[in-house]
């Protein structure tokens, strides 16, 4: 097979996979700088909280409106910022750890929505809530995921200094009267929007993968906020549109298989990444004079 | 003289345990006030309480105009991540936060009196530096860099000095001079009594209950600084319900 065949044709060839390609590439740039911010909170596994939550909102819109893009989305939406908010509200007005109320509350969120899909019978089309099909995605929801990925970006453009400092120095941002709580909201927010676009393509059980693969194993390549940022969404799309081809030739489910090309990305970043990656580690350079 | 600060029979603590009991007194503005007193003692629970984070128990604290923004605090360096990939001089051009706020940009003038700050503190050549390769103590001097662009006319700053060498305390502490001399309110919580003795004219003794509060030279004697000592450690579940002032 000639690399045209390979790497390209079956983009020119299938509106399908163009549009997969396009969803790839809006997700990457949403969900790229999210997933940098929420590992550098040390929240990555509230994403994956907030992932599980959105199931019992998507399961509900499903069981209204059948298969309706907006009204599934809208339901995941209001799902997953239900938990953020009363997990957040209960970490600042009780002396309870946010990772422990996010637990208590995802947690509930999920047997929710398990009880909702599982009382509704062996529908063919939840499979489409719990494993999405990237394959599949229309107009409508290139649309909404292209919409997501513009709003991310000016979102993070205002409140980008706010959650930085709130982040790193919570304490100035109190003292200074920086509004930390907003903006912590905000983000909270963002997250889930980012996990509503993802489930259309990957489904609520993988949507965070796409989000949270790249953000660590940027980590192992740039250090300051902005190279980190860049890199995440690098590595989400290139797993994209690798994890799209590997798909495409091996007849393999496509979600797993872009996850499962980020998976990848990960750990050669462990092994190879120059900063603090296994082989800088065992391999160091001699020492410097100053 | 006015106060910044007046409290009167102020108690601060958690889920009403005291670790401040009973306080009155006043912190006159432009005054440099050291809180001296062992662990435990409601040291870092009164400043919580001045900033306003911590909200008195019972009695009335009065800040007589002060806002939020006008204090600057310097809490003990739990709170901060020092591993968060910021650099040196956007760490101390957050000081500017109350003329750029969450959105506005930083002009160059606001750049080159952020590098006069790193000069002052002694990291001139700094800037571009990430916090995680920086020392305990050279992460102090960007803290007070920042402290000195915020330019608050009242400046908490809690244990300061603890576990930084003498060089840097030394350095550290000419900047709190230098703020004393233009006429700012400093409230320091320290544990080198020398110190106190050299640089600060008044203290306040505080081990639990208030044990003596005015000029250094007074209020620094062994008896204060032993009955200080004798402090009872801990919180008792069982405690009666405190019925002082109340007739």
């Amino acid at each position: 097979m000639d690399p045209y065949a390979a790497l390209i044709q079956p983009f020119v060839e299938f509106g399908f996979m163009r549009r997969a390609l396009v969803a790839c590439l809006a997700l990457s740039v949403g969900s790229g700088p999210v997933g940098v911010l929420l590992v550098l909170r040390r929240m990555s596994l509230v994403g994956d909280a907030l992932s599980h939550a959105v199931l019992p909102g998507a399961a509900l819109g499903f069981m209204v409106a059948g298969l309706s893009l907006v009204v599934m989305s809208l339901g995941g939406f209001i799902a997953g910022l239900v938990v953020a908010i009363l997990s957040g509200l209960v970490a600042r007005v009780t002396p309870q750890r946010e990772d422990a109320s996010f637990a208590a509350f995802y947690l509930i969120s999920l047997a929710l929505g398990v009880l909702i899909v599982s009382t509704h019978g062996s529908n063919i089309d939840l499979m489409h809530i719990l494993f999405g099909t990237i394959l599949a995605v229309d107009d409508a929801s290139l649309l909404l995921v292209v919409s997501i990925a513009t709003l991310t970006l000016l979102a993070l453009a205002v409140i980008g200094r706010g959650l930085i400092v709130e982040c790193f120095d919570p304490g100035f941002l109190r003292a200074v009267g920086g509004h930390g709580a907003v903006v912590h909201f905000v983000f909270l927010t963002l997250v889930v929007m980012n996990l509503v676009a993802g489930f259309h393509a990957l489904g609520t059980l993988m949507a965070v993968g796409l989000m949270m693969l790249p953000a660590v194993a940027a980590r192992f390549w740039a250090g300051e906020v902005a190279p980190l940022v860049a890199a995440s969404s690098a590595i989400a799309f290139a797993s994209g549109y690798a994890g799209l081809l590997l798909s495409y030739h091996a007849a393999l489910p496509s979600g797993p298989a872009i996850i499962l090309v980020a998976g990848g990305v990960y750990v050669v970043s462990v092994v190879a990444g120059p900063r603090g990656g296994l082989w800088a580690r065992f391999m160091p350079r001699r020492h410097l004079e100053a | 003289m006015t106060a910044a600060f007046s409290l009167h029979d102020v108690t601060l603590g958690y889920d009403r345990h005291p670790a401040v009991h009973h306080l009155t007194g006043s912190f006159a503005t432009g005054s440099l006030t050291a809180v001296v007193g062992p662990n435990g003692s409601g040291k870092t629970t009164l400043l919580k309480g001045l900033t306003g984070h911590l909200a008195p128990l019972d009695g009335r604290l009065e800040r007589n105009g002060l806002r939020q923004s006008d204090i600057a605090y310097l809490p003990q360096q739990a709170e901060i991540d020092r591993s968060f990939p910021i650099s040196v001089m956007d760490t101390v051009l957050l000081g500017h936060w109350r003329a750029i706020g969450l959105f506005g940009a930083v002009t160059r003038a606001q750049r080159r009196q952020a590098e006069e700050a790193l000069l002052a503190v002694g990291l001139d050549g700094f800037g571009r530096r990430p916090i995680a390769s920086l020392s305990a103590g050279q992460f102090q001097r960007v803290l007070f860099a920042r402290m000195l662009l915020q330019d608050c006319p009242v400046i908490l700053l809690d244990e300061p000095f603890t576990s930084i060498d003498a060089r840097t305390s030394a350095d550290l502490l000419r900047v709190v001079v230098g703020w004393h001399g233009e006429g700012r309110t400093i409230i320091a919580v320290l544990h080198d009594l020398d110190q106190v003795r050299e640089n600060f004219p008044d203290t306040l003794v505080i081990a639990r209950e208030p044990v003596a509060w005015g000029a250094t030279a007074d209020v620094l004697r062994a008896e204060y600084l032993f009955q200080a000592r004798q402090m009872a450690e801990g919180w008792d579940d069982g405690a009666e319900v405190c019925r002082r002032g109340v007739a």
